[in-house]
């Protein structure tokens, strides 16, 4: 185990990918001499050259096509889009080409691709970089949606995901770039995907994140057990294609409550997804109805006072989990 | 399955069965391989060229009155582009090279070992459509063991793939070409260009083949874009721009064959031109009299290139009457064979709408 932040986790599973795979390359603008928007892909130039760590225009659907199309003829590309806001002028190419070319074909060919994005409010970056859609991808079947919290689960996760024969769309929040936590050294640490984490063992309400809403849901938690006498039980999804209910409905016929935590929008969000899975499979294990803490219903502001305002926090949390009681 | 020249199972395929009784030129004198003066192609590939044109043309008029009948959904064909898709096609190595086809592109497909029979269960959609099993709409082409791609219905996205292919293909030192294709409306997004400018930097061993059959759907190309010719947009990334007659198969093989080795060798992509004609509407779902004047209609059927190639052949005494008719006559055949035998064949089953969403792991 080797202490180390989430954004040298990351690197450190690109590294290892690029070294085990021969196939391996990545795609992005600023990767190279740059190292990244969030220094991901730092030193990897000099290591792998520019054969291999490739500084491409900005053209999102160009370099997502081209990612495309390597991977259709055996290679493993990953491409970097910045965030997952500047992902929508690719999104043709990632929704109606990577998610349904196999299928499409009937199983002829795949598209190998892992596709990162940065994600998430809280570092002033305003409403056209700090959004959290990760339920949206998770709309389209044919993609897998990969979004770590921590940067054990991120290296793990990562590396799984140039393992695999279909598109992964993986999400990183920004707020958890500089989040320390040990990490597995060993070459073939893998996380498999569609295996939640219980986080936090708890009794008496089940809160569900993920990415980074699985912080503000540990730190409720925290204040629900020193403040309120409530014991709460924290699980990170990790994926959410696939999505792992078997985790989450155990739970809540332990608890009786559940809280879904996102920073999304509530509105058409992963919560509701969520929240009607759990009322079709454990409706008679409910005290209460499944509760959701979203962010609110506005584009992401810039101001400081207002993204926190526009973003939930872990007082939303305690409070929809009081009101259960 | 279907086939003729130069797939000899398959023209016994159909021997066996007494359904072609003629013989084939081939069979009646010995064609030659060496180059023919004006051509520099043999008898042999001009006798390919014209039967690839025909069978296309052909399969194309039978998807048509099919849908007419009632008997399929949807039809979009390549009338007026065989030479242009033909003469394109016979330049690259069959199984080697790739091909990122649109949707008009079934001489192309012919070219690489299409058959009639296949072209028919695409059409109908049925089980056995080895394109997509149903799943895409018709002419949405991909054969992997052909090394073509299957591709979206908006257009240009497969420029980026054919991109991607060939940057893969540039990393591993493999020696292959990816011809890629689509009509000049497609020039207009944003695809083609980020394209362009990706295969230019990394000077990938792509062709980016225009086929300018003068509409995209409804809008002249007037409408479509202030320059003369899309090649000319080459100049902006510096990627070499030619225009080439698509009326004209022998003119299109002999622009495509060069450049198709050039980029080979490493010498970056191309950006060609052919310029034809949509000799039919946009698809078997538009009434084209609402847009299209019928005195052009009437000047550029004149230029048929299926009409065109045969008549030259002809005057240039390279072929007999008798010896083309017998083709005519084999396409014929042929064609109906996989009308007859396509509607037969199984319709998808209900639970055939699942799978191949994920390819699991191994």
């Amino acid at each position: 185990m080797v202490e180390m932040r989430m954004r040298d986790a990351l690197r450190e599973a690109l590294r290892e990918e690029l070294l085990r795979d021969e196939r391996v390359f990545l795609l992005g603008e600023d990767i190279g001499l740059y190292g990244g928007s969030y220094t991901v892909t730092k030193g990897l130039l000099d290591e792998f050259g520019a054969k291999r760590v490739i500084d491409t225009p900005i053209a999102e659907s160009g370099i997502v096509g081209a990612g495309i199309g390597a991977a259709m003829a055996g290679m493993r590309p990953m491409v970097e889009l910045m965030t997952i806001n500047f992902s929508f002028l690719a999104m043709d190419q990632i929704v109606n080409n990577a998610a349904k070319l196999h299928y499409m074909s009937n199983g002829q060919i795949n598209i190998p691709l892992v596709i990162r994005m940065a994600s998430g409010g809280g570092s002033q970056l305003a409403a056209t970089h700090s959004h959290s859609l990760e339920g949206m991808y998770a709309h389209f079947p044919g993609l897998r949606i990969v979004c770590p919290s921590n940067p054990a689960d991120g290296k793990g996760l990562l590396k799984r995901a140039f393992r695999d024969d279909n598109t992964v769309i993986f999400i990183e929040h920004t707020a958890n770039y500089s989040l320390k936590g040990e990490v597995p050294d060993d070459e073939d640490y893998l996380v498999e995907f569609g295996k939640a984490t219980v986080v936090r063992e708890g009794t008496d309400v089940t809160l569900i994140g993920y990415s980074g809403s699985v912080h503000q849901a540990t730190r409720a938690a925290t204040m629900l057990a020193e403040q309120e006498d409530v014991d709460a039980e924290v699980i990170d999804l990790r994926t959410l294609r696939p999505l792992d209910m078997d985790t989450v409905i155990a739970s809540v016929k332990k608890t009786n409550r559940a809280v879904v935590v996102e920073d999304d929008w509530k509105f058409g969000g992963f919560g509701g997804e969520l929240s009607a899975q759990i009322m079709e499979q454990a409706f008679d294990w409910l005290d209460a109805p499944v509760a959701r803490v979203s962010g609110k219903d506005v584009p992401m502001p810039y101001n400081r006072n207002l993204e926190f305002a526009a973003l939930p926090s872990e007082e939303d949390v305690v409070d929809a989990v009081l009101s259960m009681f | 399955m279907g086939g003729y020249v130069g797939r000899r199972p398959a023209r016994h395929a159909f021997d066996l069965r007494g359904r072609v009784s003629a013989m084939t030129t081939e069979e009646r004198r010995q064609l030659s391989d060496a180059p023919v003066p004006n051509y520099h192609l043999s008898e042999r590939q001009l006798e390919r060229m014209y039967y690839y044109m025909r069978l296309s043309r052909s399969l194309n008029e039978r998807m048509m009155a099919l849908q007419r009948q009632g008997r399929a959904a949807f039809v979009i064909a390549g009338a007026g582009q065989e030479a242009a898709q033909v003469g394109a096609a016979m330049a690259l190595r069959p199984g080697v090279d790739w091909l990122a086809p649109y949707y008009r592109d079934l001489g192309m497909n012919i070219v690489l070992g299409m058959t009639a029979r296949e072209a028919m269960l695409n059409e109908l959609a049925k089980a056995d459509d080895p394109n997509s099993f149903g799943r895409q709409m018709p002419a949405h082409w991909g054969s992997v063991s052909r090394k073509i791609v299957t591709q979206s219905s908006v257009v240009a996205t497969q420029l980026l793939h054919a991109t991607g292919i060939a940057l893969g293909a540039k990393m591993r030192n493999d020696p292959i070409v990816v011809l890629t294709c689509c009509g000049e409306g497609s020039t207009s997004r944003g695809d083609f260009h980020e394209a362009l400018n990706f295969a230019a930097i990394h000077k990938l061993p792509v062709i980016f083949y225009v086929q300018n059959n003068g509409y995209a759907i409804s809008e002249p190309t007037v409408k479509e874009m202030p320059v003369e010719h899309v090649a000319d947009r080459g100049q902006a990334y510096g990627i070499r721009g030619q225009v080439v007659d698509g009326m004209d198969v022998v003119a299109v093989y002999q622009t495509l064959r060069p450049a198709v080795e050039l980029t080979r060798r490493g010498n970056g992509p191309f950006l060609i031109e052919a310029k034809c004609y949509r000799l039919w509407a946009h698809s078997s779902d538009d009434d084209d009299t609402r847009y299209r004047p019928r005195k052009e209609l009437e000047e550029w059927a004149l230029k048929d290139p299926v009409v065109v190639f045969r008549q030259r052949l002809l005057e240039d005494g390279m072929f007999a009457e008798e010896e083309l008719a017998e083709i005519d006559e084999l396409v014929t055949q042929e064609v109906r064979d996989a009308v007859e035998w396509a509607q037969q064949m199984p319709d998808p089953k209900p639970e055939d709408a699942l799978g191949y969403v994920y390819r699991e792991v191994q």
